[in-house]
């Protein structure tokens, strides 16, 4: 069997599995978010809080407890790696400077998980499991909570009442994460990642002499990594460490854990707004993106070019034998559509149409499908810009789903669409005049110019991923970068919110013969398209300068 | 004013025990639950898939080692020890730099792109080597039989694999620097070929330590 076709029937494997749980997956979120029922340990969780998980929230009292939250969690993940040194089972690792402590603690909360710090020589188990692992169940049950308020915005009327954020927030972590990491990481540790807590120890070799290693709650890790669409590393390689992800089995599983909650999530949807079709419409449109971007970088990464592929006879470069080219394509696009940014191959050496396309998945806003809940949230703002467009060409107030469009909740969606791509090019444009970041480029020309935008286009995506040549560990990065995550995952939420408040306040107004049918493959196109050229316009003469500059050279 | 003050702070308070009830869930009972299960039932492959020989450790089944000769005087870098088989290059394989009071491998890739100086002059280098190395008494390597993994890095530097192309191409160095015949080396590699899983998933692959730990095995009888 030749490595493309090999690579057509994973991909293919992967539509089987991820359309296997979509139903069920889907219903049963459906059913955790929508249910009046509080288990037994959830009402010793709320006891513990002290918060009444029946309470309703309209948006401002949602966007508080998600506000407040976060930053309690960034102040506590700093100051665990602040004292790092001082606790016991850190391994001897050393407290993390301010800097680097402060962007790493962004980067988690805002489920970045950029990484400027290389794992395995300077987090401990305390860290890592305790702060680390942790972020990567509640950052990604925030994003579904603020993905299920506005959910609910266009599912309910006349109230603005939104749903209660402490409850959905431990609702998303012990039912619907947790059970599935539990499996998950039973499964990774059967196929050989690792799961325990020694410390650094020595190996023996077969030529003699000894290797150091790590010992770690890996697994555990790694599977919520995935699921939550996290992607900070154990190891400084990610998932391309074999330790973290050590067969091709064990690959295409994690692949499957990236994307499955994001596309169950519009069949949540369907079930929450009460038409199935609904969903089906928006699904159709990520899975569209996502098949024909991963199709792309296959055709781009099976071609090789570029001098130093061409003269290997093959784009290897920074992938692994287990993977090939076929299995580390799959997974480069799946962590660059969705927030995740975990790697199982380095993307700074993928061919230079390869490298942007990992740039324009980040770009067009995780929406295909996205980060766990961001990527629901962000597709459904996408959806009410096409609807927008859609009006205007007819002259008729825009409407979806029973709401109108009008221009308070425009003004919303708006705003939403221009944060990223501000901080983006500002950032960029900033590093790039200024005299000393250019140093950290390990390329030059197109390519290291490629590096920074990267940096700052994965971290206001809350992506996580790098052209990782990059030194990124400076004053200025670990800052600026910090900032971009931040202000890249929680202003967008204010505007979610805001918008799920007035559409839930609304009268639905009844459908008519000249209501656009936004359950309609019609609409699926329209939103691609909408996508496409929102996201064209405002990155295309970004990418020229870098990737397409690179990919056309070769 | 006062009134929000005071709400803020009980929404901060709330915060921070909502936290900490989450991550004695997420951050304590979960992974020792998930560590305690993986450690009863495959505990070989939680700690780290040891490879044994003669009841002495010699690696990992899963994490690439160097088969070199030590390292001569005046040498920057260990050449390689042509008796066993080799495997990939790892440029971007990292040491310690943080803290100095371990030598931790610091798994890595080189992050170099397609038109990097430094990756074409590695590629090229590389190649040259392979050629050089593998063409043996009546076999010659042209470049075109050289296979991609066999000149470039991977993206963790431990990758334990080489592509079956790859040795197969070093079967007969092997056999000539081992005084082994052609064929058993040969058969040798075609039985540590693992194939894709179910015949689609990933890539066909030698594991070199196992093929290795092989070849020592047929140097002795």
């Amino acid at each position: 069997m030749s490595p493309v076709l090999a690579g057509v029937l994973q991909l293919l494997a992967l539509i089987v599995a991820l359309g296997l749980s979509y139903r069920p997956l889907g219903d049963y979120m459906a059913k955790v978010y929508s249910s009046e029922k509080h288990y037994k340990p959830e009402k010793w969780i709320y006891k513990a809080i002290g918060a009444n998980a029946n309470t309703e929230m309209r948006w401002p009292a949602y966007l508080r407890g998600v506000l407040a939250f976060s930053a309690v969690s960034v102040l506590f993940l700093y100051l665990l790696q602040r004292v790092q040194g001082s606790l016991p089972g850190s391994l001897g690792f050393v407290s993390i400077d301010p800097d680097q402590a402060f962007n790493t603690a962004a980067s988690f909360v805002a489920n970045t998980n950029w990484q400027s710090y290389y794992g395995e020589q300077a987090m401990g188990h305390v860290v890592q499991t305790g702060g680390l692992a942790v972020q990567n169940f509640v950052s990604a049950a925030v994003g579904m909570a603020v993905a299920v308020a506005l959910v609910r915005g266009f599912a309910r009327s006349r109230t603005g009442e939104l749903g209660n954020f402490w409850s959905d927030l431990v609702r998303g972590t012990v039912r619907i994460l947790l059970p599935i990491s539990v499996i998950g990481a039973l499964v990774l540790v059967a196929c050989g990642a690792i799961q325990n807590f020694a410390g650094i120890h020595e190996v023996g070799q077969f030529m003699g002499g000894a290797q150091q290693w790590n010992g770690g709650a890996v697994a555990s890790q790694e599977v919520i990594k995935e699921l939550g669409t996290n992607g900070g590393g154990y190891f400084n390689a990610n998932s391309a460490h074999p330790f973290e992800n050590p067969n091709p089995l064990s690959n295409l599983f994690e692949i499957y854990l990236i994307l499955v909650i994001p596309f169950a999530l519009t069949r949540t949807f369907g079930r929450m707004v009460g038409s199935i079709k609904q969903g089906y419409a928006i699904l159709g449109t990520m899975a569209t993106i996502w098949v024909v971007f991963t199709g792309l970088m296959m055709w781009t990464e099976f071609a090789h070019n570029g001098p130093a592929f061409d003269l290997a006879g093959g784009a290897m470069e920074g992938k692994e034998t287990r993977f090939g080219i076929g299995g580390s394509s799959l997974f480069a696009v799946a962590t660059t559509l969705t927030s995740t940014g975990a790697v199982n191959s380095f993307h700074s050496s993928y061919t230079g149409f390869g490298g942007g396309i990992t740039m324009l998945g980040m770009q067009l806003g995780e929406i295909a499908p996205g980060g766990v809940g961001s990527g629901l949230y962000g597709m459904l703002i996408m959806a009410v810009i096409a609807v927008f467009i859609a009006g205007l060409m007819v002259g008729r107030t825009p409407e979806y789903l029973g709401k109108k469009i009008g221009t308070r909740e425009i003004k919303f969606a708006a705003c939403y669409i221009l944060i990223t791509p501000a901080l983006v090019l500002c950032f960029t444009a900033v590093a790039m005049a200024l005299d000393t970041p250019s140093n950290s480029m390990t390329n030059s020309g197109a390519h290291g110019f490629s590096e920074i935008l990267y940096a700052y286009t994965s971290g206001a995506n809350n992506n996580g991923s790098a052209f990782a040549g990059l030194n990124a560990d400076t004053q200025w990065f670990n800052s600026t970068i910090g900032i971009a995550m931040l202000l890249g995952r929680f202003l967008p939420m204010v505007f979610v919110l805001a918008l799920a408040g007035s559409l839930a306040e609304q009268t639905p107004v009844p459908e008519t013969a000249g209501t656009l049918r936004t359950e309609k493959p019609l609409f699926t196109g329209l939103l691609v398209g909408t996508i496409m050229i929102i996201t064209g316009l405002t990155y295309f003469p970004a990418l020229a300068l870098g990737p397409l500059a690179e990919g056309l050279a070769a | 004013m006062n009134n929000s003050a005071a709400n803020t702070g009980r929404v901060l308070w709330a915060g921070l025990r909502a936290l900490l009830v989450l991550t004695v869930i997420t951050g304590v009972l979960y992974p020792l639950a998930v560590t305690g299960i993986a450690q009863v039932a495959f505990p070989g492959k939680a700690n780290g898939s040891e490879v044994k020989v003669d009841g002495k450790v010699v690696g990992s089944e899963l994490i690439g080692q160097t088969y070199n000769l030590p390292l001569k005087e005046g040498e920057e870098t260990a050449a390689p020890d042509l008796k066993w088989f080799q495997p990939r290059p790892s440029n971007g394989l990292g040491s310690n730099s943080v803290n100095t009071q371990y030598s931790i491998i610091l798994s890595g890739a080189t992050n170099r792109s397609g038109d990097n100086e430094d990756l074409i002059t590695w590629v090229k280098d590389a190649k040259a080597a392979v050629i050089k190395d593998n063409s043996v008494n009546g076999y010659t390597v042209k470049p075109s039989d050289v296979p991609a993994d066999a000149v470039t890095s991977s993206g963790s530097g431990l990758d334990p694999h080489i592509s079956p192309e790859y040795a197969k191409l070093q079967v007969h160095r092997i056999a000539e620097k081992n005084n082994l015949d052609v064929k058993p080396v040969e058969k040798l590699v075609a039985d540590h070929t693992d194939d894709r899983i179910l015949g689609f998933i990933g890539e066909p692959r030698v594991n070199v330590l196992q093929l290795n730990i092989a070849l020592k095995e047929l140097t002795k009888g």
